[in-house]
């Protein structure tokens, strides 16, 4: 089963602070770790939320659109990692390990399986178009 | 299971492979011992980590701990050798190897010792169905449980192929090591036909009622790809890897909602997942 660690901001990130060429040595040498084990699937870190922007979809269609930073920090996301693990339990033995700094959290969530769509798409149809589409985004971004 | 307990036994699992592979170097080979061992330390894990909370490098605490009883029964053995006066030679120059090795082992790389680890669960002395055993108990870190309901046999069965299997290791006197030259891909291939073999048992699920066990073609994908980054010269091993990936990505369309086996020819391609294929063809 594959999980997404979501790794939350905090002031630094907020910030742009850039980790220290110790800290980022020190989490290269963890998801080479990872890598080694099998687990690691993907893994990516986010700029800070003053460089996004929010939509939100009201009544009548109208969107309104917020641009970034946005105050509420513990809500935000610095960064995330995709792990293939045999249990929840398993993706926390892991990720315990991450070398996040003091005050700094994690969040671990499961994700879907094909298979879990079923009842809501019991003919596959849907999967299958969904399919189509990331084999599409997977040839125009030379994955394929 | 008490939650305490299963984080335990998670962070255990993660460290299972590393810790067997640097005891059986440590115990020259001997894997039943290096299994025991390495039980020893879950054990003492268990009794201490739910007060003290589990230690920030686990794999080096249980490593220790392991470690600390393998020179309790090499004291042990030494002074009833002198009581009993049948201190051999032989047996002498075997324990001051031991000694060397605690400091050996403190620098050796770990991956050594796990591609050593995996050579020895996959040695063609053994049996197709003991190297399949051993490589999923001793590598893949399952439990005797685990291994039998996978394969549709008792776990008395499970812990007797396991047993006889160390004792086969044990008794040729095979060497704890990575082959070298020739032998070594004669070796490889018995490695890749164990991984390839799980893989397949999973997929295809001959002996069960299930009619496809995923659990199994993952664990067979967790081994390639550890193998993989061990031998990373070695094209075989990536090329078995990509084979998986594209077979384990046809799971989804393989079965109906509910469970039902759809034929090869009738799988809608369209379903196969595409992750997995385009992982393949990035290689």
């Amino acid at each position: 089963m594959k999980f997404i660690v979501l790794g939350h901001a905090n002031k630094d990130t907020e910030a742009g602070v850039l980790p220290s060429p110790e800290e980022f040595d020190k989490m290269g040498k963890f998801v080479e770790e990872l890598v080694k084990a099998g687990v690691f699937v993907a893994g990516e870190g986010l700029l800070p939320s003053s460089k996004g922007a929010r939509i939100t979809f009201g009544s009548g269609g109208k969107t309104s659109i917020k641009n970034g930073p946005f105050t509420e920090s513990k809500e935000l996301i610095a960064g995330f990692s995709i792990i293939q693990v045999k249990s929840l339990d398993e993706a926390i033995a892991w990720m315990s390990r991450t070398p996040s700094p003091e005050g700094s959290s994690l969040e671990i969530r499961q994700l879907f399986s094909d298979e879990d769509f079923a009842p809501v798409d019991p003919t596959g149809d849907l999967r299958e178009h969904d399919a189509k589409l990331r084999e599409q985004a997977a040839k125009q971004h030379g994955n394929s | 299971m008490e939650e305490a307990q299963r984080r335990i036994e998670a962070v255990f699992r993660i460290e299972w492979a590393r810790l067997v592979a640097g005891l059986a170097r440590f115990v020259h080979g001997d894997l039943g011992t290096a299994e025991e061992l390495a039980q020893d330390a879950l054990v003492a894990a268990l009794e201490t980590w739910p007060q003290d909370g589990i230690p920030r490098e686990p794999g080096a605490w249980l490593m220790q701990v392991a470690k600390n009883r393998a020179l309790k029964r090499i004291d042990r053995q030494k002074r009833w050798e002198k009581k009993e006066a049948e201190l051999t030679r032989a047996m002498e120059d075997r324990q001051e190897c031991s000694a060397d090795a605690i400091e050996e082992a403190a620098d050796d790389d770990v991956g050594d010792d796990l591609l050593r680890l995996i050579f020895a669960s996959c040695h063609p002395i053994l049996s197709a169905e003991s190297r399949v055993a051993l490589t999923l108990r001793v590598v893949g870190g399952l439990t005797t449980e685990e291994i039998a309901s996978a394969f549709l046999i008792s776990e008395a069965t499970a812990a007797q192929r396991i047993v006889r299997a160390k004792k086969t290791l044990a008794e040729s006197g095979a060497a704890f090591e990575v082959p070298r030259g020739r032998e070594l891909a004669e070796r490889l291939s018995s490695v890749l036909e164990v991984i390839y073999f799980v893989f397949n048992e999973g997929y295809v699920a001959t002996a069960g009622g299930e009619w496809m066990r995923p659990a199994l073609c993952e664990d067979a994908l967790r081994l390639g790809r550890i193998l993989a980054e061990l031998v990373p010269n070695e094209a075989e091993a990536h090329g078995l890897v990509a084979l998986m990936e594209i077979q384990a990505s046809r799971i989804d369309a393989r079965t109906l909602p509910d469970g039902t086996p759809i034929p090869l020819f009738e799988q809608n391609r369209a379903r196969w997942d595409r992750f997995s294929s385009s992982a393949v063809c990035a290689l």
